[in-house]
């Protein structure tokens, strides 16, 4: 080996130095950060990197079902998926967005800009579509495409029942009727999985043991669903031909107290739940809306008059010459019908005789009868927003009131407690608690009025049905009816209203041991008929005959029974507005129908 | 016999630098196989970079400096001509032209040029230190300006940098004035805004990125933040090996390449990370004391430039992965994933060795 001896450049120390120490000072900076990072800031990042791949996982509970008495469906919850995307994962070719977008029926544009959005990680590319739809477009393959499982409430009676079911909002919350109040029971628990997930989104393992979710819990109504729809057609084809503005039913089972049918027109689609509020469409009338009666309250005073010893159902009461003054007040009938008993009284619907019994009563006792029928306190059935009523102390009674009290005005109730109130007539004197859920067995009641003058009071509400009654179109072949009538004119501001009415029906049937109970109230008939023999009546004839053939309940009258009123006889019943002057209702009672 | 056949075939290796480096390359083996999600396929195809990379050492260890030196012009020039050829017929991949196809085998003739360009200026210098003049030291910064253009053209920022930094250090070591490096700092500094208007759109973006990673953290941001998570993730002693949550799953992008020491990290922990920083201080301690024991210009200057080059790597891959630079393609030495890297490198140790085991040749 020759070589020429190595010349070496001078390299000066320092420069050997300096090389040395920007080494040793870059490992150090390292050295600092690796501390920073994995010493000091590590919570902060270890959080942060558990962020990444720990996931809480909900696990839907199925949300109960509820169906009528008989197991009708009447809310289910339906599978339905959800397609999201996490843009950065995702690798499709045109043609599969293409068949994505086709698919979805999305313009694929949309597609595409939904895909491309880079910096979100999570995009709904369409909620809510069907399992099978959702499968195909899993079967696409495209990586970044995921489907998540949601519910869907389904209501299969759509709006017939609306109001009692309510609906579910897009969270899977009750917003209405039955759906909210039994949010709870429905709802179930929703499980839960603590997971770690990979950047994909693939589950890796289970950090804890799965948390089961626990299914909500049904609910079976007291409803059935046959007679809710009979209810439902029968009631809208009223409140179509008489050009009403609203009307409602409740049908009770006379012995359980049980809800059988709760219809409520204008009504709304539960199943789409879009402009529920219009013309206060969501609204269970029969139980949120107030009204003063008229008529119907009638038999109440006659069996408090009977209670009071002082009457007897043939007791007679001169109510010529067709008006009576009560203090500075008049009360009018419209047809005067001179000396009449107080069966007549109920079957005539005359004023002036339900105010000369009440009269005689000791506002006390009288106020305690309303009490004790429930009148003014809620009837505690659950359902939200129950209106009370307004039945005032009988300390601030005056005379004119108490008068007026006794043909329903000057006190307010909902339907559904003024068809409570009705079920004494059919249970011997005794009350019975209401309920919208089915019941096993009978519940307690309690006792009103004595069963003697309960079957006195219904044999004169079977009279009303009869030649000489205001309800001839109450009847039904081959079942006795009893009943009473009510057209009272709407209290609105300024007092009673001329031209405004709300015509009612409450009835029983069959009479010689009443099963069904239906009160029937049409708000504002403007077609030019308004009694509630004309308007009201027909619907509970209807709708009760067909109830008590579903329920196949022996008949109690021969198939002849109904008896055709003769041409041209004045039908229907007097008009029942009182004529007062000082209109105490008015200050009283809060406007009728609803509040706007 | 055959001992002496061993120690006849083992002569130009450096027993203490091989030992740092097989040690380093199996660390990097056990993070790859972590990295990869436990993939042997992968862990088997690094091995035989490994072989290959280890066979260039030993031949590189075999090759007297005298040789190389000779052949240090000739290298550059076809460094030149194929960094030429890539800049005219180059195969684009992620949007870079960096790959030459010769038919047989593509190749990055950037690497080469890690290699071919402080050997070219070591020659240069060598051969003009008796008379050396000002002068020179511009004809040296030209021939390091014009395959750095090159690169940066294609564009390749970390490489270039790279390359630049391994020239500046021949230039250094060769004795270029404190004053003119000064000067040169301040022109560059003065012209950097000019600079920046020149870089590419994605390079200003991770210098941006790399003050403030939250400005993007789904894209260009991605990388940095989901790096330094997995780096605090690992706390003091480390998730341990194969229990990274990070890597595993498949949040840490590039977990086996160029940020494969977020992995580690994770994994080890800040006592690993100082293990790790240890082994390569020795190795380039080794390499300071080679050159500093080389026994002729040339020699010195490549050794020098070599080692600091390699500490230039590791300090640039650990701060961007830790997120004190910005994101350069720049793999860690001996741990990343890859072939052409690990084979320039080993190539660099394999001078390394040469230098100094002829050093001994030469005194003897």
């Amino acid at each position: 080996m020759s070589f020429s001896p190595p010349v070496i450049i001078k390299l000066p120390i320092w420069r050997r130095r300096t090389l040395l120490i920007v080494v040793l000072l870059g490992f150090c900076v390292l050295l600092g950060r690796g501390i920073y990072l994995q010493g000091i800031h590590k919570e902060f990042l270890q959080k942060k990197g558990e962020a990444r791949y720990s996931r809480e996982l909900k696990l839907p509970a199925n949300r109960g079902i509820i169906t009528d008495r008989n197991g009708e469906l009447l809310a289910i919850s339906t599978p339905v998926e959800s397609i999201w995307a996490s843009p950065p994962d995702v690798v499709a070719s045109p043609n599969q967005l293409n068949a994505l977008a086709k698919l979805l029926q999305i313009e694929p544009a949309v597609v595409v800009k939904k895909l491309t959005k880079k910096n979100h990680e999570f995009v709904y590319v369409k909620r809510r579509i069907p399992p099978e739809l959702a499968a195909q477009v899993m079967h696409l393959g495209i990586p970044g495409v995921f489907m998540q499982r949601e519910y869907r409430r389904y209501y299969p009676a759509g709006e017939m029942a609306a109001h009692v079911v309510g609906f579910t909002g897009v969270d899977d919350k009750g917003q209405e009727g039955i759906e909210l109040v039994f949010q709870n029971w429905l709802a179930g628990k929703a499980g839960e999985r603590h997971v770690i997930k990979d950047r994909q989104g693939h589950i890796v393992e289970d950090l804890v043991a799965v948390n089961v979710p626990q299914d909500g819990k049904d609910v079976t109504l007291s409803m059935d669903r046959n007679i809710q729809y009979l209810a439902y057609r029968e009631l809208a084809l009223a409140v179509t031909q008489f050009k009403a503005k609203a009307g409602a039913a409740v049908m009770l089972d006379a012995k359980t107290g049980e809800v059988l049918a709760m219809v409520n027109l204008p009504t709304y689609n539960p199943n789409n739940p879009v402009n529920i509020n219009v013309n206060g469409r969501s609204r269970n009338r029969t139980i949120v809306d107030t009204f003063e009666p008229g008529s119907t309250l009638k038999p109440i005073t006659a069996a408090a008059a009977l209670e009071s010893g002082n009457f007897k159902p043939d007791t007679l009461i001169q109510t010529a010459p067709g008006y009576l003054r009560v203090g500075t007040a008049t009360i009018h009938d419209t047809h005067p019908q001179g000396l009449i008993t107080v069966a007549q009284v109920i079957q005539k619907s005359s004023n002036v005789g339900a105010s000369k019994m009440a009269l005689t009563l000791d506002r006390q006792f009288f106020w305690g009868v309303f009490n004790q029928l429930g009148l003014g306190t809620p009837t505690h059935i659950g359902f939200p927003g129950e209106a009370s009523g307004r039945l005032r102390p009988y300390k601030i009674w005056r005379p004119i009131e108490q008068a007026t009290m006794s043909f329903g005005h000057g006190i307010s109730l909902t339907l559904l407690q003024l068809a409570r109130a009705y079920t004494v007539f059919a249970n011997d004197g005794e009350l019975r608690p209401l309920s919208l859920l089915k019941l096993n067995e009978i519940p307690l009641g309690h006792q009103v009025f004595s069963a003697e003058t309960a079957h006195q009071v219904k044999d004169m509400l079977e009279m009303v049905v009869l030649p000489g009654g205001t309800a001839l179109k109450a009847q039904i072949m081959g079942y006795r009816v009893a009943g009473k009538t009510g057209t009272a004119h709407k209290l609105d501001v300024g007092g009673y209203q001329k031209n405004r009415y709300v015509s009612s029906f409450v009835g029983m049937a069959p009479a010689s041991n009443p099963r069904l109970i239906l009160a029937v109230m049409i708000d504002e008939p403007s077609s030019g008929e308004y009694y509630g023999g004309t308007v009201a009546a027909p619907v509970f004839s209807k709708v009760m005959e067909g109830a008590l053939r579903m329920l196949a309940i022996p008949q109690d009258a021969p198939n002849d029974n109904v008896v055709i009123p003769a041409q041209g006889a004045p039908e229907g019943e007097p008009e029942e507005a009182p004529e007062v002057k000082d209109a105490p209702a008015g200050k009283s009672v809060k406007e009728v129908q609803e509040s706007t | 016999m055959i001992s002496a056949f061993i120690k006849r075939v083992l002569y130009h290796i450096d027993g203490f630098l091989m030992g740092c480096l097989l040690l380093g390359m199996l660390v990097g083996l056990c993070v790859l196989y972590s990295a990869s999600g436990q993939s042997l396929e992968r862990v088997g195809a690094q091995m035989a970079n490994m072989a290959a990379a280890l066979a260039v050492m030993w031949v590189a260890a075999n090759i007297a400096p005298q040789i190389l030196e000779r052949f240090a012009l000739p290298l550059y020039i076809l460094g030149v001509l194929l960094l030429l050829g890539v800049f005219l017929f180059g195969g684009i991949s992620h949007g870079a032209r960096r790959w030459l196809n010769l038919g047989i085998v593509t190749i990055q003739p950037s690497e080469l040029m890690k290699i071919a360009m402080p050997m070219l200026l070591a020659w240069y210098f060598a051969k003009r230190e008796a008379s050396l003049r000002m002068s020179d030291y511009a004809i040296a910064a030209l021939l390091l300006l014009i395959p750095v253009g090159f690169i940066l053209k294609q564009p390749d920022l970390g490489t270039s940098l790279l390359i630049a930094a391994s020239g500046f250090y021949v230039l250094f070591l060769a004795g270029l004035s404190l004053r003119l490096i000064l000067g040169a700092g301040v022109l560059i500094g003065a012209s950097a805004p000019i600079l920046w208007s020149h870089l590419h759109d994605y390079q200003q973006r991770r210098i941006q990125i790399l003050f403030d990673p939250s400005q993007d953290p789904l894209g260009a941001g991605y990388h940095t933040i989901q790096a330094t998570i997995a780096l605090g993730s690992g706390g003091v002693a480390g998730k341990g090996w194969l229990h990274g949550t990070q890597a595993q799953l498949d949040f840490l992008p590039e977990r086996t390449t160029d940020f494969i020491f977020a992995v580690f990290g994770e994994e080890f922990g800040l006592l690993g990370n100082l293990l790790l920083l240890l082994l390569f201080s020795l190795i380039i301690g080794r390499g300071l004391v080679i050159a500093a024991q080389a026994q002729n210009t040339f020699n010195r200057l490549l050794a020098g430039s070599i080692t600091l080059t390699f500490s230039t790597y590791v300090f640039v891959n650990i701060g961007m992965v830790s997120g004190i630079l910005p994101v350069v393609g720049v793999p860690l030495p001996l741990i990343s994933y890859g072939g052409t890297s690990l084979v320039t490198l080993m190539l660099g140790f394999g001078i390394l060795m040469s230098i100094h085991t002829n050093k001994k040749l030469v005194t003897a």
